[in-house]
């Protein structure tokens, strides 16, 4: 019999105990020391009781050091360029990238080849995800047919073959109307439809954020106002068709300001940034630095800091990594014929960390928008450390100091704009349903 | 050449010359009175001299131009250097070879110069990084075309004597104008006033903060300016995207001895080329040679190119029997 070693914690194998953890649990507001015992990949025990060394007698132990010990991230928008562009992307590579950044359950965006707009084949995705990936794959659907704006999916048949939601990903609907059934349609079956932030014909052939820096370097640019616009007229038509609407990386104070008056009303609205807003601006692009060609692009200092007002305010509900893998043939070039996109699942804990750093965010609210936040959004059971509750943790030294470094993204493409920055907070390991699926080496 | 610009180019820090912004005072100082050197021999019988003699430049250029590209050739066959040009027609690059592939090509045939024009802003900048030689841009997108701005500042200078203290008037175009961006940076460095002037929808965001007045108000941005250049209106801009049309563009900012009246006495008027006559300018002001400096800034053009090839190539031919002397 071929000794196939099935690891401690997972299904069929034994229970694994975590000790001697800080447990950090924002669905629970939990901030205290103590461990988790893992059996059959999910959370059999929690609590203060295990924190001291042997507590947990006569089952497999691993004593934390009291690192911190979290619910798996959970990343709501990533590309993974598979189908399509694997040359770009896979599963298998994103699914590394993840478990080494502390994502254990990730989203994807329907804009691969093809585009994913038919039962079918969210149903082929999530048995590739299954065959190649730890990391728990999940993904959304297109709005409208390839993406073209015009006739709506079929919603239904969609989200029962696993579709958490509804996007044309980095394409808005400009159409009001197909917009507004489309809202009221995905209510029905209470799905959230996600509208890129962008008027289409304000945004034109743009690259970079409109302003003097663009003015100098003499490339089109996109006005901060293309995104307030688009925000402001599906924010009607959620209120109008009671739509649930979620609009992903916000990057502008005055989009954030519309949500806040949306979500003042009432509004069944919600939104989400990525660590590049809040962490970068437009002087990133430097000298035509195609790594920071990014959509919507990076903004002005005053933007910058509009979002991190709208992270403290909790108008801004998640943080995602708007993972989007180019390789050189994609990025080296002319800036305008530049694709945009950074990577971002390595690097999002390390760099939102910064929020707790510069003392914006407690390291509990920070969390809560990278865990249970998207997962009740999207309707997912992970995200939360609970008795009972799938087994995806992280255990991460938030002060651990090292240097983003190219040479070490297991990304298939290396497009980040963070290359070589210094940074504090570092994943240690990761588990998925009780399985390691990453463990630093240090 | 005996020059004080032998020495004078050591002060010249840039490998290549890819904008105007970046240049220090001195620097585009010493290129311009190098250029002024040039004219003086470019007017003489004998037109040619030996500074390049067994150097290679090319000019690669990814747009139309017949001017600039003749410019170029002409100012490096007159110091002797060896001139291929190639064009987007006839290189790789519409087989789908990248720029950077090009880029690397061309540099494995070990040119000394490379002067390039291409329509994407950086991409001069982007090719520059992966080849060994001094690179010229040529105009990049609507970035920068440093070489015509240096020409247009050795034109003002010839007639005014000085370029501090001058109120300089830029019409029409700018969103879409590199011409415009290195007239700015170069006038501002030198100390010119700078107005410029066009409709809100050819005005870049944020213009003011490189250091100009705006006026939209054609009429009241000419008021005592020294020098009114003038930009080219593309014809794809004139049909409604842009101004609705022709006609009322040329009755708000087409110049016009009516409207060049209300300039100085001694104004002159300049234009970067081709003309639209009755577009962007009246052939009557275009003509007057009292009043126009375009026929000269052609002829400015050559001796400046040939001064931006001297101070970029003279610094590697500093072992060089020639430049030891």
């Amino acid at each position: 019999m071929t000794a196939q070693r099935t690891e401690a914690g997972a299904r069929g194998g034994p229970p694994l105990a975590l000790i001697n953890a800080r447990l950090l649990d924002p669905a629970s507001d939990t901030d205290q020391i103590g461990g988790i015992v893992i059996s059959e990949g999910r959370i059999a025990e929690i609590g203060p009781q295990l924190a001291r060394a042997g507590a947990a007698a006569g089952i497999e132990a691993i004593d934390c050091a009291q690192a911190c010990l979290a619910p798996g991230l959970v990343d709501m928008r990533v590309q993974l360029r598979e189908p399509g562009e694997e040359h770009k992307e896979t599963f298998a590579t994103a699914s590394a990238a993840a478990a080494a950044g502390g994502v254990t359950t990730m989203v994807a965006l329907p804009n691969t080849k093809p585009v994913v707009d038919d039962a079918a084949l969210v149903e082929s995705i999530a048995r590739r995800a299954r065959e190649t990936s730890r990391v728990r794959i999940f993904t959304y659907a297109a709005v409208t047919r390839g993406m073209a704006g015009s006739e709506m999916t079929e919603f239904g048949l969609l989200a029962a073959a696993g579709a958490l939601g509804f996007t044309d990903g980095l394409h808005p609907v400009a159409s009001s109307q197909v917009m507004r059934r489309a809202l009221m349609y995905a209510s029905t079956f209470d799905k959230v439809i996600i509208q890129h932030p962008e008027d289409p014909t304000l945004g034109g052939n743009g690259g970079m954020n409109a302003g003097e820096i663009a003015t100098r370097l003499g490339l089109p640019s996109i006005p901060p106002l293309a995104e307030v616009m688009q925000v402001e007229r599906d924010l009607r038509l959620a209120q109008m068709t009671n739509g649930r609407l979620h609009i992903p990386h916000v990057s502008t104070g005055a989009a954030i300001n519309a949500i806040r008056r949306a979500k003042a009303r009432g509004g069944k609205v919600t939104c989400d940034t990525a660590p590049h807003y809040f962490a970068l601006n437009e002087i990133a692009v430097g000298d035509y630095r195609t790594f920071a060609k990014v959509s919507p692009p990076l903004r002005s200092e005053i933007d910058r800091r509009a979002v991190i007002d709208g992270l403290k305010d909790g108008t801004i509900d998640c943080i995602a990594s708007d993972h989007a893998p180019q390789d050189q043939e994609a990025k080296r070039l002319p800036f305008a014929q530049a694709a945009a996109g950074m990577i971002g699942l390595e690097t999002l804990l390390c760099i939102s960390l910064d929020l707790v750093h510069n003392k914006h965010l407690s390291l509990l609210e920070m969390l809560r928008k990278m865990t249970i936040a998207p997962a009740a959004i999207l309707g997912l059971p992970y995200g939360k450390l609970a008795k009972n509750a799938p087994a995806d943790v992280m255990l991460f030294d938030p002060e651990r100091a090292w240097k983003i470094q190219e040479k070490d993204f297991r990304s298939k493409s290396k497009n980040s704009p963070f290359d070589g920055r210094p940074v504090e907070g570092r994943v240690l390991r990761t588990w998925i349903a009780g399985r390691p699926a990453f463990a630093l080496v240090s | 050449m005996t020059s004080p610009a032998s020495a004078a180019s050591f002060r010249f820090r840039h490998r290549h010359l890819l904008g105007i912004e970046g240049l220090s005072p001195d620097e585009i100082s010493l290129i311009l009175d190098i250029a002024d050197n040039y004219v003086e021999q470019n007017r003489a019988a004998e037109k040619k001299s030996s500074l390049l003699r067994g150097r290679t430049v090319i000019n690669l250029f990814f747009e139309n131009s017949t001017r600039t590209r003749t410019s170029f050739e002409l100012a490096a066959k007159r110091l002797g250097g060896d001139v291929i040009n190639m064009s987007t027609d006839v290189s790789s690059v519409k087989k789908g070879e990248t720029l950077i592939d090009t880029a690397m090509t061309l540099n494995a045939m070990l040119p000394d110069v490379l002067i390039v024009r291409h329509p994407d802003s950086g991409a001069v900048k982007l090719l520059s990084e992966k080849v060994n030689c001094a690179v010229i841009n040529g105009g990049d997108g609507t970035h920068e075309h440093p070489t015509q701005a240096l020409l247009d500042a050795v034109a003002i200078r010839r007639h005014k004597k000085r370029l501090q203290g001058l109120t300089v008037a830029i019409c029409g175009d700018i969103l879409h104008s590199r011409v415009a961006r290195s007239n700015i940076h170069l006038l501002v460095a030198m100390g010119a006033r700078v107005r410029v002037i066009g409709p809100p929808t050819l005005m870049p965001s944020g213009i003011d903060r490189l250091g100009v007045e705006v006026f939209h108000d054609m009429k009241a941005g000419l008021v005592d300016c020294d020098i009114v250049m003038m930009l080219r209106l593309q014809l794809e801009r004139m049909q409604g995207a842009f101004v609705p049309s022709t006609r009322e563009y040329f009755h708000f900012y087409g110049l016009t001895r009516e409207k060049l009246a209300l300039a100085k006495p001694d104004a002159l008027v300049m234009h970067p080329g081709p003309m639209n006559r009755g577009v962007e300018i009246d052939s009557e002001v275009a003509d007057d040679i009292s009043r126009s400096l375009i026929r000269e800034q052609v002829e400015m053009g050559v001796a400046v190119r040939m001064a931006c090839l001297d101070v970029l190539t003279r610094r590697h031919l500093s072992n060089t029997p020639e430049a030891a002397q």
